[in-house]
């Protein structure tokens, strides 16, 4: 009988299950060498049949997305224990990714801005609700927790597997040491490791040219008249998050002309990727008077979602002070 | 003994300048609360972010970050790195709900063992007044081993996946 292999999205945007189906062909080896016992994006499988397994019978889950509500709990902690192996696969298990930016406000302050925003019609100002009284029964929808955690936050993990979404030549890396360990040929990775992602920064892979770094001006790529095709997109007075994330995704971005923003997460050896960032970025900012700081500054309108736009969920400080006061 | 709060305060000194000023208000009895707790860097230069944001979450009701004044840094100019930092951290953590007093930069030379005193103490009162801190983020998260990487794995080139 073929080993089990499950996937199960999250707090996510289905990103990640479409980075697995790029891998083309090579998903075909991973239906000759593992039962797909739960894959809700790919087929049926209800949760009460995931429930009657027995545990520990799936042999690996990759469980993409962060904690957000509490069915996304329930969900980590049943694949946990019916998982051998669990892997945070992408950005949002290991870190919370995009959907961990919400950790900036509180939950009211996230309702107020999806449902009544200036392009939202809602005069009676509704409000989701956790359950409500129709005529064939009560609907219900799983409570809205108070941030977003992350999958290591909740449960024990095995593995992490960074991007958002990660590299397809990655996740097939991945899959191919997962068919060889069920093959017999090669031993699991060490416990806690980091798989299908580089061990340097992003700007080490990166073929721009470096030099000293003279920045007087912070701006958005579409402010910028000319580009150089050569030269390091920071050292142009773009925000780019190279210095301080996880190398895995050949620079791709920087490769054509766009700065990095961060997906791999905190390079290795990083404590706190937005910390990091903003190290470096100040300290190569050309100016030495308060009011001429401030005004580099002024190109960056808001620091923490640039610097921590894919780990938030999983930095220092996690959240806003007032976001993190609403945990029970 | 009072009931009231008592501010848990981290200060990075640079070795050159506001760590020898404290000395100077130690040898010359000056008195300052002793809420801070100093930690000597070599230069206010070498003081990462990291380090603030470990120890407001960790506990710490706010930091004090004390170096040369602008032109006397020792390591010729960054202490003006501090300052830089300095001020994109404050921007940074006002949109985590984090007060501006709680993370303070001032200058110290080595002969200013009263004005360190001074700054000390308005600091204090300062954060006292803020009540404490408490950053509740402490859940247990185990730093993702370092270097532990799957270097063995070959990775495909990109045209094969």
């Amino acid at each position: 009988m073929k080993p089990k292999f499950a996937m199960y999205w999250a707090a996510a945007c289905g990103g990640c299950e479409i980075a697995v189906l790029n891998i083309d062909e090579k998903v075909l080896d991973l239906d000759a060498n593992f039962e797909v016992a739960f894959w809700p994006a790919a087929m049926d499988v209800k949760y009460k049949e995931v429930e009657a397994m027995e545990d520990e019978s799936i042999l690996v889950t990759l469980f993409n997305g962060g904690i957000r509500t509490d069915e996304n709990e329930h969900m980590a902690k049943l694949l946990r224990r019916k998982s051998k192996l669990l892997v945070a696969f992408g950005s949002c298990a290991n870190e919370g990714c995009i959907p961990g930016l919400a950790n900036l406000g509180t939950r009211e302050s996230i309702f107020d801005c999806a449902f009544d925003n200036p392009s939202t019609e809602n005069p009676a100002h509704l409000r989701p609700q956790i359950a409500c009284q129709v005529p064939e029964g009560v609907l219900t929808l799983p409570p809205l927790q108070a941030v977003v955690r992350t999958l290591d936050q909740v449960v024990e993990v095995d593995y992490h597997v960074p991007g958002c979404p990660p590299e397809s030549h990655q996740i097939a890396a991945v899959l191919d040491v997962l068919i060889a360990v069920v093959k017999g040929e090669a031993e699991l990775p060490p416990k806690g490791a980091v798989l299908g992602a580089g061990d340097t920064s992003v700007c080490d892979e990166c073929p721009r040219s470096r030099d000293v770094k003279h920045i007087d001006k912070l701006s958005r790529i579409q402010e910028l008249p000319v580009l150089d095709t050569e030269v390091c997109l920071l050292e142009q007075g773009l925000m780019c998050s190279g210095p301080a994330t996880r190398s895995g995704c050949n620079s791709r971005c920087p490769n054509v002309g766009a700065p990095c923003i961060g997906c791999y997460g905190a390079a290795p050896g990083v404590l706190d990727q937005g910390a990091r960032l903003m190290a470096a970025i100040a300290s190569v900012i050309d100016a030495k008077e308060p009011e001429a700081i401030d005004r580099v500054l002024d190109g960056l309108p808001d620091p923490a979602g640039t610097f921590y736009r894919f780990s938030l969920a999983h930095s220092l400080l996690r959240a806003n002070r007032a976001a993190l006061a609403e945990q029970e | 003994m009072t009931d009231q709060f008592e501010p848990v305060i981290i200060g990075f000194t640079c070795n050159w300048c506001s760590y020898r000023a404290a000395d100077l208000a130690g040898t010359a009895r000056i008195k300052y609360p002793p809420n801070v707790r100093l930690i000597r860097l070599m230069c206010s230069g070498r003081l990462d972010p990291t380090f603030v944001l470990k120890a407001l979450s960790e506990g710490a009701d706010g930091v004090l970050i004390a170096g040369c004044h602008p032109g006397e840094c020792h390591y010729l100019e960054q202490n003006y790195k501090a300052l830089r930092r300095h001020r994109l951290m404050q921007r940074t953590l006002a949109q985590f709900g984090i007060e501006p007093e709680r993370v303070r930069l001032t200058w110290a030379s080595a002969a200013e063992g009263a004005k360190f005193a001074e700054d000390i103490t308005e600091m204090v009162e300062q954060v006292r007044k803020l009540g404490p801190l408490n950053w509740p983020a402490n859940l247990p998260t185990k730093p993702v081993p370092v270097g532990m990487v799957a270097a063995e794995i070959p990775v495909l080139s990109e045209e094969v996946a």
